[in-house]
């Protein structure tokens, strides 16, 4: 067995499985969270997992929840592989969803091109955003952590004021008027409630339990930026430049790669994809934006999902997949248990923070393997 | 060590599937017994505003008259309809939604669902209520009037301040009904507005209620939600007074919140119930709560600070709204109306 090529022990030393047992631990540390709130953790954890998959309608919903969740990740990651932090996707989503909605609502174009129009330029804009950060580091040296959290506010307090503008606040709410419906990307949406739609749904309990929710075409999208992603990173010279400049800066500018502007590109292309995030949920969900109050988090959970993901393309699809679920069937413990949701919180934060700490975990399993005198180890 | 691998991976497995199993028995709600559920907007259950005293009513309709309850909190407006849906699956009778952001949400929930009942806190639809959906709103103006009135008549520099949260039909009604209370008790008692543009920015609400302490108010009164957190917070530090709104909220500052404009969203929800229970449920309406029905008032810890004569005179104050013969103005127009009918 110790020849075969692949073995649960190198599994559980690996990435991935390593990944797998920060999220074990980070469940029971839950669990004994919840143990201590006097709630049964197994009673908790099956409404959650029921409240995830158990009906079409919940994977639905677990998907639209996943879907910001994987660009923002996929935001952090690129960055992170370029050497950059970029703390600032959660300033880029806003920037991407306010520009998605001005487009949507005040520019009148057919359906399709409509859709096209709006996703391009809340990239853009997203994108010229976070290169805001990449260019004060490449020119003056202004750390892009601080530079980006700086321009998470500035983003914040941008929006608040355009929603709140006339002409584009709601009456009577702190919103701004709805994008218009060739700007939307929610499938079917006038038709599913349609008489007509009714009846051919009735028929079709699963498309009908599915259409429930404000399904649209924004997860699809999210999966064809991560092969993108992935694809510019490993497969072209670009990526080649933008993680020689990641790895060791002064190497990479030895061996001639132009370094300040790998970092306004990089910064670039990590805005434009929480950009892309912000324009989809935008298109597919809320429809509008909202006066903030505060930071709604979707780019502060993606440096988390880049994290669990170990910052890669594929590794984001699926960290967001699972953030969006606890997110989306954690709360579920509310109503049915009374448990606040804050539980849910400490899940996650548990998950993250046994990621965070990789050294001390990876310690603890060589000691473990020594002390039994295993000769495998490695 | 494979072996103990093995072992693991099968414990979690064996784990995970005996939590969906135990969980059967607790996902719906009773069958035979009435179930109320709420979500709340994404200010939460302990918000010390509407959203927790929506579930003080339910509480109270879950000891009185044994309904079921439970709630749902929205983290963002894009949880609004998830969290309905959820609290419709779990089988609930009737489902809250608390506050005026939820109006669009409410509405649509209940086209989809014309079987579901639905109740809103804070909104009208007027012609256009679905035959399955309560809108419950309150006369705000009419506490804000006799709050004005006791800011007026205790104000020892002649100067009273009013936070807004941001201007609307709801806010406007506690902003002219205050005025008009201020202007009823004594004329020349000057009021200084200022709208935070904010429900939830506690550090606003402070420092718009520390300067209206310096232009030389010794009384604040705010209808924001969360910003007057900041404005009850700069009134204990100055030692001014602020009056509160919603709940009492002389617990926040005993010796510095004077009184509370209340609105009873709790009398409110657990009326409801109460007619659910009965059969009674009066959809498709608008329900008005004022003073004559309960709904609104002054905080009862009023009697702390306020002079007992002076509560007095409320009290007349209260008998003439509710029979009418003072018509509290709720928004600019009625307002002007009510200056040149009251010669002020």
């Amino acid at each position: 067995m110790a020849k075969s090529k692949f073995s649960l022990k190198k599994f559980f030393k690996g990435k991935v499985g390593f990944t797998f047992i920060s999220i074990f631990i980070g469940l029971i540390v839950g669990a004994i969270a919840l143990l201590v709130a006097g709630y049964n953790p197994i009673t908790a954890y099956g409404i959650i997992i029921r409240g995830i998959f158990g009906r079409p309608k919940y994977i639905a919903y677990t998907i639209l929840y996943s879907t910001p969740l994987i660009l923002t990740g996929l935001s952090v990651a690129f960055a992170f592989r370029t050497g950059l932090f970029n703390i600032g996707a959660e300033g880029q989503y806003i920037i991407g969803a306010l520009v998605a909605t001005m487009v949507g609502y005040f520019l009148h174009l057919p359906p399709v091109i409509h859709v096209i129009f709006v996703f391009l330029l809340a990239a853009l804009a997203a994108g010229l955003y976070g290169g805001i950060a990449g260019f004060l580091k490449a020119k003056f040296g202004v750390h892009e952590v601080i530079a980006t959290i700086m321009l998470n506010w500035i983003a914040l307090y941008l929006n608040n004021f355009i929603v709140m503008s006339e002409g584009v606040r709601r009456p009577e709410s702190e919103s701004s008027y709805k994008i218009l419906d060739t700007a939307r990307i929610i499938i079917l949406e006038k038709w599913k409630w349609t008489d007509a739609g009714r009846q051919w749904l009735s028929n079709h309990p699963i498309l009908q339990d599915i259409l429930k929710t404000p399904a649209n075409w924004g997860f699809l999208v999210a999966l064809l930026l991560a092969v993108v992603v992935w694809y510019i990173l490993n497969k072209t010279t670009l990526g080649y430049e933008l993680r020689a400049v990641g790895f060791n800066k002064h190497a990479a500018e030895y061996g001639g790669i132009a370094v300040e502007k790998s970092m306004v590109k990089s910064m670039f292309i990590a805005g434009s994809l929480a950009g892309a995030a912000g324009a989809l949920q935008v298109m597919g969900v809320t429809k509008a934006v909202t006066k903030l109050a505060a930071m709604e988090g979707y780019g502060f959970d993606g440096i988390a999902v880049s994290l669990i993901g170990s910052n890669t393309a594929f590794g984001s699809v699926f960290a967001g997949l699972l953030f969006g679920a606890l997110k989306y069937g954690g709360p579920k413990i509310q109503s049915t248990l009374g448990a606040p949701s804050e539980m849910i919180d400490i899940v996650i934060g548990t998950i993250v923070f046994f990621i965070a700490i990789p050294k001390f975990i990876k310690m603890v399993l060589d000691f473990r393997s020594n002390k039994r005198g295993d000769k495998n180890v490695g | 060590m494979l072996k103990r691998s093995l072992a693991l991976v099968l414990s979690i497995v064996l784990v995970l599937t005996l939590s969906v199993g135990c969980a059967g028995g607790n996902g719906g709600a009773n069958e035979d017994k009435t179930s109320i559920a709420m979500v709340t907007d994404v200010g939460g259950i302990n918000d010390q505003s509407f959203n927790q005293s929506a579930w003080e009513g339910l509480q109270r309709a879950e000891e009185e008259l044994g309904v079921g309850i439970s709630y749902q909190e929205s983290n963002q407006e894009a949880d609004y309809k998830p969290n309905m849906e959820t609290l419709l699956d779990a089988g609930n009778d009737l489902i809250w939604g608390i506050g005026f952001k939820m109006g669009d949400a409410i509405k649509q929930a209940a086209k989809q669902n014309p079987e579901q009942k639905y109740a809103i806190i804070d909104f009208a639809y007027g012609k256009e209520t679905p035959e399955n959906v309560v809108g419950v709103v309150f006369k705000a103006e009419q506490p804000s009037f006799l709050v004005g009135y006791i800011a007026a008549k205790m104000s020892k520099t002649g100067k009273v301040g009013f936070v807004g949260g941001m201007r609307g039909e709801v806010i406007d009604g506690f902003d002219y009904g205050y005025h008009a209370g201020v202007k009823y008790a004594n004329s020349d008692v000057e009021v200084i507005r200022q709208y935070a543009e904010s429900f939830t920015d506690a550090a606003k609400g402070k420092a718009i209620a520390n300067s209206m302490y310096q232009q030389g108010a010794d009384i604040v009164f705010h209808a924001a939600g969360g910003v007057g957190d900041g404005v009850i917070e700069a009134a204990k530090e100055q030692d001014k007074w602020a009056i509160g709104v919603d709940r009492d909220q002389n617990h926040l500052a005993p010796e510095n919140v004077l009184t509370s404009a209340m609105k009873r969203v709790d009398n409110a929800v657990f009326n409801i119930a109460k007619d659910l229970k009965e059969g009674n449920f009066p959809g498709g309406q608008t329900v008005v709560y004022g003073l004559a029905e309960g709904g609104v008032g002054i905080a009862p810890t009023s009697d702390k600070h306020v002079p007992e004569d002076l509560l007095n005179e409320v009290e007349e104050l209260k008998q003439k709204i509710i029979d009418g013969e003072i018509a509290v103005p709720y928004n600019e127009d009625t307002y002007n109306e009510f200056l040149s009918n009251n010669n002020l």
